[in-house]
């Protein structure tokens, strides 16, 4: 599904990835952890070619992306649904809305979107709140909403970006299990995470990156023991949250 | 078609979220249309003149006084059909003169009906093939008695012509100057929505949206903003040219026989140089504001 053959990414200071070659096979479902800075965003901003590889290949379904012209991006973009921390929802538009907007801007046809919108709100179960606007769900129903915007067009692989990161660990524990569903029904998931316990409990397929090389792929643990148990726990990890957050907040599509 | 009316109403709403910068842009386009129309019309104008005296230019016209016979008038032409330089000479009596006016004046031939007798006098004209000569030519013929004036078009032509390349050289920079202004002043309008929007656009382009898609409805908004510009200094370029002609027209004709361009011809003229000049403004602004944020 995703394969990353000798990848090489270098910003004006630091490294990004330093030759990655990783697979992500057809139904997967991989975490990717890391510290901050590590490359966990560099890796995801490559796959949806955000950001160009400076050499190496990569396969997306079978196609290489390095090579895709501008053009051609929106195309790729349409397999691989993505879902943020800070979920990103139209603040104007309802859920439904926030929904069917996804379905809109790829010129879906209006019954095709009638009918897929109330579907995919079941699935993540807020059917019941489609009239609503995102500032009168909760956060853990925000995030549900992005996550059917992400899957509405039906991709093949989904991004989420830290997507419990903003969650208290009930809420997020419901949303891991929505995305455990959305991957047994056959889409590829990839997703950042910080979350130790939530990496631990699932058991999955974990990749740690960290300046810039993958140090482990491995079913299982969220790893890093050593480092965390050197950190302040609270303190540290929060720390780290907030950089990533204003970094990615920079370094975003805009 | 479903997408271009999602285009316009996008782009109608988002003009109307941004009053107060999508004026600003409207005023600033207007207002450089308006200065720009001041130019057209006195280009038109002064082009027009110095065609029409043109056609004089190698002429001189010798008009005779009230009362002088045809005899007269031929023992003159006798005089000057042996003057080196000149080509032709011949008599023009009151009539022709005035179905030269006629001709001359076209649409507003009208206004002539109005003469209960024809006021113009009978002239000889001088057709000259060597205009050296011609100043030479034109101060003989002033000293015969029955000639009231003479008119002679080479001094007034040549002023003419060259206060229009001036003119239009004018015109040239001060629209280049304006139009800059007003591409800047357009992007900065269709920036602020873009920002405004960041966030959509962010998440049409994760979700797959084509850049022109995206593009469109700013598109659409740059070129509403300079349509909508276009149309109002349209109207009050005619508004205020007809109340020019109206006040100054009789002296134009009096001065160059030459009557003002009619109104209706430069609002013709004006409409489809000033909508291209609007929409190319209006599209050009809004294809810089967003280049940075469709680079990938």
């Amino acid at each position: 599904m995703i394969v990353f053959n000798n990848v090489t990414k270098r910003y004006k200071s630091n490294i990004g990835l330093d030759k990655v070659s990783v697979k992500i096979n057809k139904g997967d479902f991989v975490f990717l952890v890391g510290p901050s800075g590590a490359g966990k965003s560099t890796f995801i901003k490559l796959i949806l070619k955000e950001i160009d590889a400076d050499s190496g290949s990569i396969k997306v379904r079978g196609n290489e992306v390095t090579t895709l012209s501008n053009r051609q991006i929106p195309k790729l973009r349409r397999n691989i649904g993505i879902v943020f921390q800070d979920f990103r929802l139209l603040p104007k538009k309802t859920v439904y809305e926030n929904v069917a907007f996804a379905m809109e801007i790829i010129h879906q046809p209006r019954k095709l979107i009638k009918k897929n919108v109330p579907q995919v709100l079941s699935m993540v179960g807020i059917a019941a709140k489609a009239d609503k606007y995102p500032d009168e769900l909760s956060a853990g129903e925000q995030q549900r909403v992005a996550i059917a915007r992400a899957i509405v067009n039906k991709p093949r692989i989904l991004i989420a970006d830290e997507p419990t990161g903003n969650l208290d660990p009930d809420t997020a524990w419901e949303i891991m299990q929505l995305l455990n569903q959305i991957n047994m029904r056959g889409t590829t998931i990839v997703m950042v995470t910080h979350a130790k316990d939530i990496v631990d409990k699932m058991g999955k397929r974990v990749i740690a990156i960290e300046k810039g090389r993958i140090v482990r792929d491995e079913f299982g643990a969220y790893g890093f023991e050593e480092e965390l148990a050197s950190m302040e726990m609270s303190q540290d990890t929060l720390q780290s949250k907030r950089t990533f957050r204003s970094r990615f907040k920079r370094g975003g599509i805009l | 078609m479903k997408s271009f009316f999602y285009t316009l109403k996008q782009a109608f709403l988002q003009i109307f979220r941004n009053k107060a910068m999508s004026l600003a842009s409207i005023f600033a386009i207007m207002a450089m249309l308006l200065i720009l129309s001041i130019f057209f019309i006195l280009v038109i104008n002064i082009n027009t003149a110095a065609q029409a005296i043109q056609q004089d230019y190698d002429s001189i016209e010798l008009f005779l006084k009230d009362g002088t016979s045809e005899e007269q008038a031929h023992e003159i032409i006798a005089d000057f059909e042996k003057e080196k330089g000149v080509e032709d000479v011949y008599y023009k009596t009151k009539a022709d003169a005035m179905a030269d006016f006629r001709t001359r004046w076209g649409d507003n031939a009208y206004l002539l009906d109005s003469l209960s007798e024809n006021p113009l006098p009978d002239s000889v004209v001088i057709l000259i093939s060597d205009l050296e000569q011609a100043s030479d030519l034109a101060k003989d013929a002033a000293t015969y008695d029955s000639v009231e004036d003479v008119k002679f078009y080479k001094d007034t032509v040549d002023k003419l012509l060259k206060a229009t390349h001036f003119i239009q050289i004018a015109a040239v920079v001060v629209m280049v100057f304006l139009i800059i202004v007003s591409v800047v002043v357009v992007t900065n309008t269709i920036k602020l929505t873009v920002v405004n929007r960041s966030n959509e656009i962010s998440i049409m382009k994760y979700v797959g949206a084509t850049n022109w898609f995206i593009r469109g409805p700013f598109l659409a908004e740059g070129i509403i903003i300079g349509m909508i510009s276009a149309g109002i200094s349209i109207g009050l370029s005619a508004v205020i040219y007809k109340q020019l002609i109206e006040v100054l027209g009789d002296q134009m004709v009096s001065m160059l026989s030459v009557p003002m361009v009619p109104v209706d011809f430069l609002v013709l003229n004006f409409l489809w140089i000033f909508l291209a000049l609007g929409i190319s403004i209006g599209a050009c602004g809004s294809i810089i504001s967003m280049r940075k944020f469709l680079d990938k």
